[in-house]
């Protein structure tokens, strides 16, 4: 169709092929914040102090996590009892004691049983396990989730599709200083002949932050 | 630190992390968690005090009142020393 012939349907302007918005370029003024971040981290390399190979593999190695660690950590405390009292008794020293380079955090783990569960939030701000689990979801940091998950748990897990029963405590733990929580889920009936290996694949994310329980992967077709 | 504690509820000026819908709340310490850099001077980039950090859980039904959905249900929160005050276990 020719491009000169502008009396037909525009409707799709504004969006790409397969009908998504194109996302803005960011061409906005930088802020005051991310001058600094930039003066900042040129300064520290300009006098040595790093490079910018080294902070490339900081962000490599943030991006590296993944909540694929939390789920090990998970798997293997549903399986090794004595490794699980280590895991309630100090997670930060289980989740290192596992291999996982996860810095000074302190991590504490907090276990959904029969009448528990418990769900994780920050009000003030985004704090979550990122040096275990990598980054958050965004809904994690919206005003909505972190208003909600304190005033109305229930109702938020009822929208996460998890009914907890009323004869069930709910427990929300609010990360407000120096602590991230990583929630135990409870293992889930007839997984007992699962290996560490496929127990760990029904464990995702939110399971550890307590929107979720464990539930069989969904197993992909090959197509073959 | 007695085992029942109020979270102070005054509202000074500047970056503390506790929170406000705790301030002048009941709950009681579920743990003890050591000493950390007080935040309120960590923000400004000052030679931080270590402070005593509790684990304090509080009930639904303290929080929120008649609104909560299940009295019973808790929240956890992290609350340092200098924001809390004992609260007799018998009150007069």
């Amino acid at each position: 169709m020719p491009h000169d012939q502008h009396d037909h349907d525009h409707d799709h302007h504004g969006t790409s092929p397969s009908g998504h918005p194109y996302r803005h370029d960011n061409d906005e003024a930088l802020t005051y914040w991310q001058r600094m971040e930039i003066a900042v981290r040129e300064l520290l390399i300009e006098k040595g102090v790093t490079t910018a190979a080294e902070i490339a593999a900081q962000i490599d190695l943030m991006d590296s996590r993944s909540p694929a660690n939390g789920a090990a950590v998970v798997a293997r405390a549903w399986t090794d009892p004595a490794f699980k009292q280590r895991l309630l008794a100090n997670a930060g020293d289980a989740s290192r004691e596992m291999g996982f380079d996860i810095g000074p955090l302190h991590l504490i783990a907090v276990e959904n049983t029969a009448d528990t569960h418990n769900l994780i939030v920050c009000t003030l701000c985004s704090c979550y396990p990122r040096n275990l689990l990598g980054l958050p979801p965004d809904w994690y940091k919206t005003r909505a989730y972190r208003s909600r998950a304190v005033r109305e748990p229930r109702a938020v897990l009822t929208e996460f599709g998890v009914d907890v029963p009323q004869d069930s405590t709910i427990r929300v733990h609010d990360s407000t200083a120096d602590m991230r929580y990583i929630v135990l889920p409870a293992r889930p009936a007839g997984t007992e002949n699962l290996s560490v290996e496929e127990l760990a694949a029904w464990v995702t994310r939110d399971c550890m932050i307590g929107t979720a329980l464990p539930r069989a992967p969904q197993v992909v077709s090959t197509g073959a | 630190m007695a085992d029942r504690v109020r979270v102070r509820a005054f509202m000074p000026p500047g970056h503390v992390r506790a929170p406000a819908y705790l301030r002048g709340k009941t709950g009681v310490i579920e743990r003890s968690l050591g000493a950390f850099g007080n935040p309120e001077q960590l923000a400004y980039g000052l030679p931080a005090d270590k402070k005593p950090l509790y684990r304090v859980r509080f009930t639904m039904a303290e929080l929120w009142g008649n609104a909560a959905e299940r009295p019973d249900d808790t929240l956890d929160a992290e609350i340092y020393a200098h924001w809390l005050e004992e609260v007799p276990d018998h009150a007069p």
